[in-house]
Parts: structure tokens; C-alpha cells; sequence
């Protein structure tokens, strides 16, 4: 029966959290004040393990509290609902979409949106920027990543690694 | 099915890589669905992230939707978005039971810093990527870099919520197409 609530609940934050990972939040906060699941000081911990592991945020906040309510089967059942609004909704725009491809004004429209993308994209990269370049060794770091990307070009994978091994070598 | 393979791995990759919000996939996706595989174009990509913000649901997932869905319709969703949790699934299940000091090791925490520099790099190089090519290609160049630094002003100054910015510029878009036929 917990598996049903948290499918359904973890079902409302995905089908309203609009705009992105951090936007689950506030609604994982309302959880924790209606069910026993997790205590906002568990969920305060879960954002901060959140956003230094891989993945997107919103999907390791779902999994950490599924996990925390009902065990394993939780955190799959939580993911679960979180992600089925936006596939059934994505699937239908993406039909609309198709029927449309060919329309000017549509493509149009569609690409007037994109230097407000660039702002949000500035950003997001702003935003772990103020959190990474804490001193002078991150953002000589920053500066070194930025050159080396000029002269050796490669994956972004390949710099985000190259990073890694440096904040370890360095001891950051 | 070798599309099917190829879209497991690659979102899989995506989701093993992204450190942070839906954006800091933007990078992985250029490398990967555009230059590597050329399943979109970057415009279409860019088109998926300004969807996918003002559509319900954690961007990443809407962006994992849209590539699966474009190669191998609703199968390809399903893959593509699978894809994308399982690392998430895997890592995060495992520092919940058994590795709940994982975070706290000094190894990890300096890594971690480490990775997130590379994070911010990479994607201060993709904002100044998309901005010249978005400016190149703009047909109206004067508004586009109004939108812009208006944008920019919004979110980071007024704090409004993205998603309205994106439907702002949407009626800004609207209205300057209008004026674009009026014109003619």
C-alpha cells in the first residue's frame, strides 16, 4: 500500500514541478511535513548528496526518498512515478510536434526562444560557479580546464574526469 | 535495435556524467547526440531544453524523452529515459543503505570539487558555443540580444521563475513574427 502513495505522490511532484530538478524541493519538503517518510533535516542531507552525485537532481532526490520510505522497491517506485508525467507528456508533444516540424512560423517561434535559453544555460553555470570557485586554487583550476579546452580538444566527459583527478591530486 | 543499444549507452553515459541540474547535460548531449551520433541537430536540442522547461517534469528526463522518441518512437523513449535513471538508481540506492559515510570520505569530497570546477567549465564553453552560433544564425538580432540580457536580467536579478521567462519570450516571439508579416 506505502508503494501505491509514494507512486502517486512522487506521480503530483512530476507532473508539477515545472522548470527542473531543484523545482522538486519544495514539494519534497511538503512530503515530509504530510507522511512520517523523512524529516526535513534527512531531506536537507539528501539535497546535498543530491547535487554532488551523478545524475540529474530531481531523480536522485526521488530514488534517496523512495529509498528512505520503503527500501529498495521504494526508491524504483518513487523514480518510477516522478518520471511518468514527463514521458506520457513529452511522448504527446513530441507527436505535436512531428505535425508541425514543417511550419514556418512554428519553427520560428521556436527559435526566438533560444537566446533565453543561452541565459538560463549562463545560469546554471554561474550558479556552480559561485559554489566551485570558492578560492584562488578552483579558479586557477577553472582557468587552466578553459585554456586546456582551447588546445587539446576533447569530450566533455573527458574534462569533467580530468577535473575530478585534479581536485583529488590537489587535494581541493 | 543497434539504435536501441547505441541510445542505452549514450543517455546511460549522460546520466552517469551529469553532476547537478538537467543543464549540466547540456555539454554531454553536444558531444554525444549531435556531434557523435547526429541524432538532432543542436537546434533541435536547444528547442528540446526550452520545451522540456515549460513542460511538467525534471528537464533531463523531458530531453532523454524527446531523442528516444524522435529515433524509435515510443520504444526509444522508454529506453532513452530508463537510461538516464539507472546510474542515478544504482548510485544513489547504494549511498542510502550501505555507503552513508560515502559523502563525508575526504577522497570523495575533493573529487567532488574537483568534478564541479569541470562542470562550470564545460559549461561556461557550451553558453559561449550556443551564443555565437544562436547570434549567427539569428534573423533578428537586435531583439535576440535584447531577449537575451532581458533573460539574464530576470532570472538572476529578479528571480523569476524560468519557466516564465521561457513564456515571456515566447509572447516577445510572437509579437515580433507579427511585426516581421506586418512589415512585408
Amino acid at each position: 500500500m506505502i508503494y501505491l502513495t509514494l507512486f502517486y505522490e512522487f506521480f503530483l511532484i512530476g507532473l508539477f514541478a515545472i522548470g527542473g530538478g531543484t523545482t522538486t524541493i519544495p514539494f519534497l519538503f511538503d512530503l515530509s511535513a504530510k507522511y512520517n517518510w523523512f524529516s526535513p533535516e534527512e531531506l536537507t542531507n539528501m539535497v546535498a548528496v543530491s547535487e554532488s552525485t551523478p545524475g540529474p537532481i530531481g531523480i536522485n532526490m526521488a530514488t534517496y526518498a523512495g529509498y528512505k520510505t520503503a527500501s529498495y522497491f521504494g526508491s524504483i517506485i518513487a523514480t518510477l512515478g516522478l518520471v511518468t508525467p514527463s514521458v506520457v507528456i513529452i511522448i504527446l508533444v513530441s507527436m505535436v510536434l512531428k505535425r508541425y516540424a514543417c511550419n514556418n512560423t512554428f519553427k520560428h517561434l521556436l527559435q526566438s526562444l533560444q537566446p533565453a535559453v543561452v541565459a538560463l544555460v549562463l545560469n546554471a553555470t554561474l550558479q556552480i560557479a559561485e559554489v566551485s570557485l570558492t578560492g584562488i586554487l578552483p579558479i586557477f583550476i577553472f582557468a587552466f580546464l578553459l585554456a586546456f579546452m582551447h588546445i587539446y580538444k576533447a569530450n566533455s566527459v573527458f574534462y569533467i574526469i580530468l577535473a575530478g583527478i585534479l581536485g583529488l591530486a590537489l587535494k581541493l | 535495435m543497434k539504435t536501441l543499444i547505441d541510445l542505452f549507452l549514450t543517455f546511460f553515459k549522460t546520466g552517469l556524467f551529469t553532476f547537478g541540474g538537467g543543464y549540466a547535460m547540456l555539454p554531454i548531449l553536444k558531444d554525444e547526440v549531435v556531434k557523435k551520433h547526429q541524432w538532432a541537430s543542436e537546434n533541435e536540442l536547444l528547442n528540446y531544453f526550452s520545451i522540456g522547461q515549460c513542460t511538467p517534469g525534471i528537464i533531463a528526463v523531458n530531453v532523454a524523452t524527446f531523442c528516444g522518441y524522435k529515433l524509435k518512437k515510443i520504444t526509444g523513449a522508454l529506453v532513452a529515459t530508463f537510461a538516464l535513471v539507472l546510474p542515478s538508481l544504482i548510485i544513489i540506492t547504494l549511498i542510502a543503505s550501505v555507503l552513508s559515510h560515502f559523502m563525508e570520505n575526504e577522497y570523495v569530497v575533493h573529487t567532488m570539487r574537483g568534478i564541479r570546477i569541470g562542470v562550470a567549465a564545460t559549461l561556461l564553453k557550451i553558453v559561449f558555443d550556443l551564443g555565437f552560433r544562436v547570434y549567427r544564425q539569428s534573423t533578428l538580432k537586435k531583439v535576440d540580444i535584447f531577449v537575451f540580457f532581458l533573460a539574464l536580467i530576470a532570472i538572476i536579478l529578479l528571480k523569476i521563475s524560468s519557466v516564465f521567462v521561457i513564456l515571456i519570450t515566447a509572447f516577445i516571439g510572437c509579437l515580433s513574427l507579427g511585426f516581421e508579416r506586418g512589415g512585408k
